[in-house]
């Protein structure tokens, strides 16, 4: 089964370049506010999005991603409220992936195969849950594949050759590799640290490999894509939204605005990149 | 729900570290391969017979075990009914339970060359272990503690730097022990080539339930000889409180599978099960957080709630996967206790006894206080008096001056 996310980087492939590849947190800092920016990153040239879902406990994610998420709860976003946001950007999007992040237990609790049915509707094309290694994929792995979403795995600094190939082995759409030991925002990410098991990861799989954590400026985004089929950016964005709120919390006439246009800056580093070998 | 009765309690979990549906490795790929190295560790431990050797000496003479298994005789008196029994893990080094563990974990790290500790701690007793233990291994030490429990629990926060630890007050979520734990796994993930996770309780990913259950074992393991002694028997009943649940699964699991043994866990029922509390058995349900499936206090959306208990020990949204299993297959029962009944029962041993507990073990009294007037006076019944309460002493004079004014 093809999904948007397979056309999508086989598009890119053809066209020779990186994704660039957007995360933001569905409902921050209200669902309206949240849909219109959602709605502006493929317009200012984001090729993939993430979509955060909101959790209490986020417990891989630095202080910018917890605080979007405790924004997004506390204005009532719940796992429901995000698959509406996602039925709403299809109204005038059916090519740009949305990828959903994040933790399983409001999956579990929302019903694993109830779950799968209303997100492959919603118009979902993967899913990305931190809380599930390879040794869980009975949980949700295995039926996400069988309901027609990709399972997006991350690789780590620590994922060696021995363990690479289970993790590997039920991913599909593309593997996020996890440039650095840590929390989201936390450290940079060096093109040195990148290039070596980006190149180990492509021996063992011909899914693309895109890079995150810790990618904030364009010419980090250029660097980064000029070693990887793609480069994802979420906390920097994040800051940039969190910015632009007032001091309540709440949105602003600019708020959309600050997104969009360090999206597009980003796009433009990432744009300017020399697509890697293979 | 039906559910067929196993040949015995004691063999799980299985090899993915279930017990049941409950356990498991629910965590994020940074930390698997390390979590594979430390079942690999552990278990090469466990058949190391100078592994044991070694703890054994250190649990004798650094800890002071065993501990004594003592009668209480006005406690008895005045509640009518039960023989009762407390089981001393307040006199342990360090004034709890927590140090069993410690001293196993930190002799795994040791074995591994990690060099850098981090521990998690709610009412700081298994913080003040960690950093003893590090002291005495000349260890780095960390501990995240929830802002609110840095608080309410000062006495264990000057004791805990004092030994060398640097204490991270935890500003994010509720502040309490659950935000430690968030914050402890994220220090695990940044600094995972030189860090170890020394783990408080019988939760987590596999096989941290099971490794800490095995540590704490020693606790029921130690009951049955000694009561075996004194009354040349087996207990009638067990009682201990229960946040994550490792003093009451220390004591429980060595008599799972002696049938006549009736056993009583005591949750945190903080406010009332109405209200604000903590008891994720009687008020929770089966979810994921913190690398483990197990009994979780949550919304409708699968957001976790606010635990609440006086006491900080208690106050976490979980319990450890084997109870959940223990619980559902109606092996154990599991109660709770009130704020107001744990501070009564606080007032009643101190004064009976001459033994201020920690207000941990003080839920599991004052359900001895409604058990023990209901059962014969020849039955036997174990409490595990898991803390000493030095360090609620601020806090509870506090409380009642508040009350009698």
């Amino acid at each position: 089964m093809t999904t948007r996310i397979d056309t999508r980087f086989a598009e890119l492939k053809k066209a020779g370049r990186s994704a660039f590849v957007t995360f933001v947190m569905a409902g921050d800092p209200d669902p309206a506010t949240s849909l219109e920016i959602i709605k502006a990153l493929p317009k200012a040239g984001a090729d993939v999005i993430e979509l955060g879902m909101p959790f209490t406990d986020p417990m891989a994610d630095g202080p910018s991603i917890q605080a979007a998420g405790l924004r997004a709860l506390k204005v009532g976003m719940t796992l429901k409220k995000t698959l509406d946001l996602v039925r709403g950007f299809r109204k005038d999007d059916n090519a740009t992936p949305i990828v959903l992040m994040g933790y399983y237990n409001p999956i579990y609790i929302y019903g694993v195969d109830k779950f799968l049915v209303d997100a492959k509707a919603a118009g979902i094309d993967g899913l990305i849950i931190v809380d599930l290694p390879p040794e869980e994929d009975d949980e949700l792995c295995l039926p996400a594949m069988k309901a027609g979403l990709n399972f997006i795995r991350l690789a780590t600094p620590t994922t060696d050759d021995r363990r690479l190939p289970a993790v590997l082995a039920n991913t599909s759409g593309f593997v996020y590799y996890v440039a650095i030991t840590g929390i989201t925002g936390a450290a940079a990410a060096s093109v040195t640290a990148v290039s070596e098991p980006v190149a180990r990861i492509k021996r063992h799989t011909k899914l693309p490999v895109c890079v995150g954590f810790g990618i904030r400026t364009p010419e980090n985004a250029r660097a980064i894509a000029s070693h990887a089929d793609g480069a994802v950016v979420g906390t920097a964005l994040i800051d940039a939204l969190k910015n632009s709120l007032d001091a309540e919390g709440r949105a602003t006439a600019k708020t959309v605005n600050a997104v969009a246009e360090l999206t597009a800056a980003l796009a433009q580093g990432v744009k300017g990149a020399q697509q890697a070998a293979g | 729900m039906n559910i067929a009765k196993p040949n015995s309690y004691r063999s799980g979990p299985d090899e993915r570290g279930h017990f049941g549906i409950f356990g498991g490795r629910f965590v994020a790929e940074t930390l698997m391969p390390l979590i594979l190295d430390l079942e690999k560790a552990y278990t090469a431990a466990k058949a190391d017979p100078a592994f044991q050797a070694e703890m054994n000496g250190y649990l004798k003479n650094y800890v002071g075990r065993p501990s004594p298994l003592y009668f209480a005789e006005r406690l008895t008196e005045h509640l009518g009914g039960a023989k009762i029994y407390l089981k001393r893990e307040e006199l342990n080094h360090t004034g709890s339970h927590k140090v069993n563990n410690v001293l196993g974990q930190i002799m795994l790290a040791r074995r591994m060359g990690k060099k850098r500790i981090i521990a998690e701690t709610g009412a700081g007793q298994h913080g003040v272990a960690t950093a003893t233990l590090c002291a005495r291994f000349g260890l780095e030490c960390i501990v995240y503690m929830g802002a609110v429990d840095v608080e309410r629990q000062q006495p264990n926060v000057i004791r805990m730097e004092m030994l060398g630890a640097t204490v991270m007050p935890v500003q994010s979520g509720t502040r309490t022990l659950k935000d430690a734990m968030n914050e402890a796994l994220r220090d695990w993930v940044t600094n995972v080539h030189n860090t170890f996770y020394c783990i408080g309780t019988v939760a987590g990913p596999h096989p941290y339930p099971t490794l800490v259950r095995d540590f704490q074992s020693i606790i029921g393991n130690e009951t049955k000889v000694q009561m075996q002694e004194i009354e040349g028997r087996l207990p009638d009943s067990l009682v201990a409180c229960i946040g994550g649940g490792s003093n009451a699964m220390g004591l429980f699991h060595p008599f799972l599978d002696d049938s006549t043994v009736e056993i009583f866990g005591v949750e945190a029922a903080g406010h009332g099960l109405t209200q604000l509390h903590a008891a994720s058995i009687a008020g929770g349900r089966p979810g994921v957080l913190h690398g483990n499936r197990t009994y979780l206090l949550m919304d409708a959306d699968g957001q976790i709630t606010d635990a609440h208990s006086i006491s900080a020990g208690l106050d976490y949204p979980g319990i450890g996967p084997e109870h959940s299993w223990l619980h559902e297959i109606g092996r154990v029962n599991y109660l709770s206790a009130t704020d107001d009944e744990a501070l009564a029962a606080f007032q009643l041993l101190s004064k009976l006894e001459g033994i201020i507990p920690a207000l941990e073990p003080a839920h599991a009294i004052a359900k001895v206080m409604e058990l023990a007037p209901k059962r014969a006076r020849d039955h036997l019944m174990v409490v595990n008096l898991s803390g000493r309460g030095d360090k609620d002493v601020p806090q509870v004079g506090d409380i009642l001056k508040g009350k009698s004014k």
